[in-house]
């Protein structure tokens, strides 16, 4: 009964915060929304048992990943930047990928493979819950793991490879 | 209906947290006069002396007049984030402690209740810290953001940029740890070094010592502390991120500065200087809370000791330290402690 009443609440707030990240018109206060969105989906993997990923969810994304988004956000000129229009004609194929999204989810949902659970804390579980992750992440979800490295290896390259060009173009001048 | 062991757990977490919040709100006023008798001592002088005998009441003098002190919202400042980002810098600062464990169970004379000197023994307890103590940061952007104005903006973007440097450098300080420890749990890993001085992290060599200074130079930058406190430079900035800000909502700036020193002092003592484990074994009764009161209370003073000793980096000084040196050496150092770890 707690647990639902906490899930709503997470859930509402996560959505409201979502919907103004991509309606209002100030950067930063897109930004804001967006951390504040993350922490709610942090609540709620603590309610789905998994306390990793939820305190991960916050370091990374809303610790890292927020803070250098606010960086490139705050040297934007926000006086101009206000956007005069907001949604850039993205619409139509935004809502072509929720009503997608929501098909799949449905599906999933009914077919039985997502399921939450529910009732009181395990505590043996909620202890090993770290351990469980490395193990699996190391044995049968090993390939994924590897080709996710192998994209950040690569992104990580192409960085240096877009900095490194700048610096040349630097040198002509 | 619940039983009564449930009430009573239920109870005794919120007075706890409360005991907490209390200490910790009340820490900041022996902490202030205590940092400028230091800073006077150092540079050859009184320090604060007027108020009450040697100075004591000084910090209560302070409080009042932050109190009194009208407060200013700036012209065409973002009011929302304005008044918001004090207590975004200060909840964090307070929501650390929920993981940190201050001891054992200690028996309460006369009750015969168990009672653990902790809120909550996290199986995530070290990265929750992490995580939480990464937040205050918004605050400080926000801020400096909020206030529209150029110095305050600064000091938001040079603090956002010295605390994605130094954020690597630590957690990766806390890895090694991790390593040596088997465990991401505060409690298991003050127990992994119990027994003597020997056990201690510090001194599992050759990597303790490297992961303790990595962790303390990246901390003295994450807090914002000379000779990293480039985002509040008097010199370039005026007062960094809270030139705009007076008042109460800069005393909770400043009192999330000093909360945050307390957590690196009390997270140094966990990591590497054994917790609440006596250095060795002395035939008295001394309570283990007295070790760690102690320890912390000596990192506490060293903060105060390198503030008055040390001049400020330069910011490509900053960079380069963060990136050239403190990255590369962690990387090496979880290497060697790998290495050690299985082969030792």
């Amino acid at each position: 009964m707690i647990e639902q009443f906490f899930f709503y609440m997470f859930a509402i707030v996560a959505i409201v915060t979502a919907v103004l990240v991509i309606s209002v018109r100030n950067p930063v206060h897109s930004a804001f929304y967006l951390i504040v969105c993350f922490l709610q989906v942090a609540a709620i993997f603590i309610l789905l048992r998994s306390p990793f990923l939820a305190a991960v969810q916050v370091f990374i994304y809303v610790g890292a990943i927020m803070v250098l988004f606010l960086f490139a956000v705050l040297v934007l000129d926000i006086g101009r930047e206000q956007f005069r229009e907001r949604f850039h004609g993205q619409t139509v194929p935004a809502l072509v990928a929720i009503a997608g999204l929501f098909v799949v989810m449905g599906i999933l949902l009914v077919s039985g493979r997502i399921t939450a659970p529910l009732g009181p804390f395990d505590e043996p579980a909620l202890m090993k819950n770290t351990e469980v992750i490395g193990k699996s992440l190391y044995t049968s979800y090993i390939f994924p793991f590897e080709i996710v490295s192998i994209l950040l290896l690569i992104a990580l390259i192409g960085a240096v490879v877009l900095v490194m060009r700048e610096r040349g173009k630097e040198n002509k001048d | 209906m619940p039983d009564t062991s449930t009430i009573i757990e239920f109870i005794l977490i919120i007075v706890k947290a409360g005991a907490i919040a209390m200490v910790l709100f009340g820490l900041p006023l022996p902490l202030t006069w205590l940092e400028r008798k230091i800073a006077g001592h150092i540079q050859v002088r009184l320090g604060p002396y007027r108020v009450g005998p040697h100075g004591l009441l000084q910090p209560f003098a302070d409080m009042i007049k932050l109190l009194m002190k009208e407060d200013i919202i700036p012209y065409k400042a973002d009011k929302l984030l304005f008044v918001i980002a004090p207590l975004l810098a200060m909840v964090p600062a307070f929501a650390v402690f929920a993981a940190i464990p201050f001891g054992e169970k200690v028996t309460i004379p006369g009750l015969d209740y168990e009672l653990t000197l902790y809120l909550s023994d996290m199986n995530v307890g070290i990265l929750y810290i992490l995580a939480m103590s990464g937040l205050g940061i918004y605050g400080i952007i926000l801020g400096g953001w909020a206030s529209n104005s150029k110095y305050s903006l600064l000091g938001g973007l040079r603090s956002s940029a010295q605390m994605i440097s130094y954020e690597i450098a630590v957690s990766f300080a806390v890895i090694g740890v991790v390593m040596l420890a088997n465990s991401l749990s505060l409690l298991d890993i003050v127990r992994a070094q119990g027994g003597n001085i020997l056990h201690w992290n510090i001194l599992y060599l050759p990597v303790g010592p490297v992961w303790f200074f990595i962790f303390i130079i990246g901390s003295t930058a994450e807090i914002n502390r000379i000779p990293f406190d480039l985002p509040e430079d008097e010199g370039t900035l005026a007062a960094g991120f809270h030139t705009e800000y007076s008042g109460m909502k800069f005393a909770f700036f400043m009192l999330a500065e000093y909360i945050a020193m307390v957590t690196v002092s009390v997270l140094a003592v966990i990591l590497f200087f054994g917790g609440w484990n006596a250095p060795f074994y002395i035939p008295l009764p001394i309570p283990p809370i007295f070790w760690f009161v102690a320890k912390v209370a000596f990192f506490i003073y060293l903060f105060m000791w390198v503030r008055f000793t040390l001049p400020r980096y330069r910011y490509d000084q900053l960079m380069n330290i963060g990136w050239k040196i403190l990255l590369p050496l962690s990387l090496v150092n979880v290497l060697v402690t790998g290495l050690m770890r299985l082969y030792l």
